[in-house]
């Protein structure tokens, strides 16, 4: 299946995939509005990383695993794989008991401790390409076929 | 191919999920003590809390049983098991033919013998969604509990009656709450902040004998000499492997079912996973009965893809619990109570006023546990840096800061984590 892969050695550091992801997952899906106007700022699904002033950056989100770490940590049946290999987060379900952030190893379910609920990388559904690499204006960020 | 599982929470769907990965055709039967589907059993003191609705309990998908066509058998026990004819004798007096077999029971509570304890009414375990149900339906008339351990299960079942607004006080033998799972900074830090919202937490003390007239109980006295006023007992000491049933089976039993890393019994064809198996443990490779949520799924899934005639090898019982209590989150992984012998190494960071700690537990060049209190985002690297058994030397210094990420590792890592189809292209 086809995952988000990070290049660091283009990463600029401009943080527009959080951007980009926050503002997909918000309910005008415009960025003035999410980050300004609307009640609850939805939490980013990835999470640039930079060190020595900026000197080395890249984008880190989910990796859709094949045997999630986070799907066998949750208590409440809350992350499943979908058909596709995808590993959704159903956050109506979610508890907010934070085991999904104790097991991932790549360090890729967020915290909303505002609404208690867990938050991850869905490869933006409604999106042919997630909002995060197209929004990568040096294209460190591919959606590229891989075996994780 | 004629799968059976009994037990039906979550190792058991590890199981049902890799047999049906690999297996499309073969039979599936579950068998349950218990009259509900798979839930998520942990969610019990969100439900007595009121934090969550009986819809809300399902660990699986409604479709999922249908979908995969598993055979539930609910309210359903298994006494014995038969393994030279391979057929499992229920209660009800019927048997039941096997090709693959999965013990995955569980544990059970265990109860000790309490002076003035048998015969009182309001006495409760905390391990199942009716043990949740039955507190519930007479919390009404509850005033004071008093919950025997101060494990997770007493902590969890202490919120749960907290947040339906009684009066409860825990009583522990240990100097600290939580002292399995997490090391003496973060059980202060848990307890002082239950004592802050009006939970009582007596430690290095126990209840030695109930009192009461007839069925009804009036209070407990401790062994301090103490007694609490109280009209409700829950005994929350610990669980013990669900294995009595297999008794004069012929399939090994110590304190819990033993199992080789493929989570096979010492009888071909039978297979046990989660907190009634004996498997072993991630340092030291020696058998120890683990019950830990994400490694009974582990197992399970181990099991089921043995079971189905795949391929796939136990990494050893990993000890990991995140709890959070009046909004400070708290998680633990690994060894974090080190033997002072054992050549371990302890980073700390503490900042009490915030209820805010971190402490790193290093054995030669490997990390072998953290335990995060307050800042708990990410905690998951740590996780993946123990499993994969990672040389922390160089970024050693690095591993207390709240920031700590991909970032502070070697680069070569961070590629094979994030960039791995690019990795040979720089």
């Amino acid at each position: 299946m086809k995952r988000v892969y990070s290049l660091e050695d283009v990463c600029i550091g401009c943080h527009l995939c959080e951007v980009a992801c926050i503002t997909e997952h918000s309910i005008s899906k415009d960025p003035v509005r999410a980050f300004m106007h609307e009640a609850e700022r939805p939490i980013s699904r990835c999470i640039v990383e930079e060190s020595n002033g900026g000197a080395v950056s890249f984008s880190t989100t989910c990796r859709h695993c094949i045997d999630p770490a986070c799907l066998q940590a949750c208590i409440a049946g809350a992350i499943q794989k979908d058909d596709q290999g995808r590993v959704r987060m159903d956050t109506e379900k979610c508890v907010g008991c934070w085991s999904c952030v104790m097991a991932c190893p790549f360090g890729s379910v967020q915290r909303n401790t505002e609404k208690k609920r867990a938050n991850k990388c869905d490869l933006c559904p409604d999106r042919e390409r997630p909002a995060c690499v197209d929004a990568c204006p040096n294209r460190a960020l591919v959606f590229e076929k891989g075996d994780n | 191919m004629n799968y059976v599982i009994i037990g039906n929470s979550v190792a058991a769907v590890g199981a049902m999920r890799a047999i049906r990965t690999l297996d499309r055709d073969g039979s599936i039967t579950v068998i349950s003590r218990e009259r509900y589907q798979a839930y998520g059993r942990p969610l019990i003191s969100y439900l007595l809390g009121g934090l969550i609705t009986e819809k809300r309990m399902a660990y699986l998908p409604p479709d999922y049983c249908e979908k995969n066509r598993i055979d539930l058998m609910l309210e359903c026990e298994a006494i014995a098991v038969d393994t030279k004819s391979q057929s499992i004798k229920l209660k009800n007096g019927e048997s039941i033919k096997y090709d693959r077999l999965l013990v995955a029971t569980g544990g059970d509570p265990f109860v000790p013998p309490i002076e003035g304890l048998a015969g009182r009414e309001r006495v409760f375990t905390f391990t199942t969604w009716d043990d949740a149900a039955k507190l519930k339906a007479v919390s009404g008339e509850i005033e004071h509990a008093v919950v025997i351990g101060g494990g997770l299960i007493g902590l969890k079942a202490a919120e749960g009656l907290h947040l339906l607004g009684k009066k409860v006080t825990i009583v522990e033998l240990a100097d600290r709450v939580l002292s399995a799972a997490f090391d003496q900074p973060a059980g202060r830090i848990i307890a002082k902040k239950m004592e802050a919202n009006g939970i009582d937490v007596i430690t290095e003390d126990t209840v030695t004998a109930v009192k009461g007239t007839g069925s009804t109980i009036s209070g407990v006295t401790l062994k301090s000499g103490n007694t609490i006023v109280c009209d409700t007992v829950i005994v929350a000491i610990g669980v013990r492997p669900a294995a009595s049933f297999l008794n004069g089976s012929g399939i090994e039993v110590n304190r819990g079912v033993l199992v080789n890393d493929h989570m096979q019994t010492s009888v071909r064809n039978v297979y046990a996973a989660g907190d009634v198996a004996e498997a072993s443990d991630f340092f030291t490779g020696q058998k120890n009965p683990m019950p830990i949520w994400p490694d009974a799924y582990i197992q399970g899934d181990v099991a089921g893809t043995d079971m189905a005639g795949g391929d796939k090898e136990y990494a050893g019982g990993l000890a990991m619990n995140s709890i959070e209590f009046f909004k400070v989150p708290t998680i633990s992984m690994g060894i974090t109570n080190p033997a002072d012998d054992g050549g371990f190494e302890v980073l700390t960071l503490r900042e009490p006023e915030n209820y805010s700690y971190r402490k790193i537990v290093l054995q030669g060049n490997r990390l072998a546990g953290a335990v995060l209190v307050g800042v708990v985002d990410r905690a998951g690297i740590f996780s993946g840096l123990i499993r994969e058994k990672v040389d922390v030397t160089p970024f050693r210094d690095q591993l207390l800061d709240a920031e700590f990420g991909f970032v502070n590792l070697p680069r070569e890592l961070r590629d094979r984590l994030f960039a791995p189809e690019r990795k040979q292209q720089f």
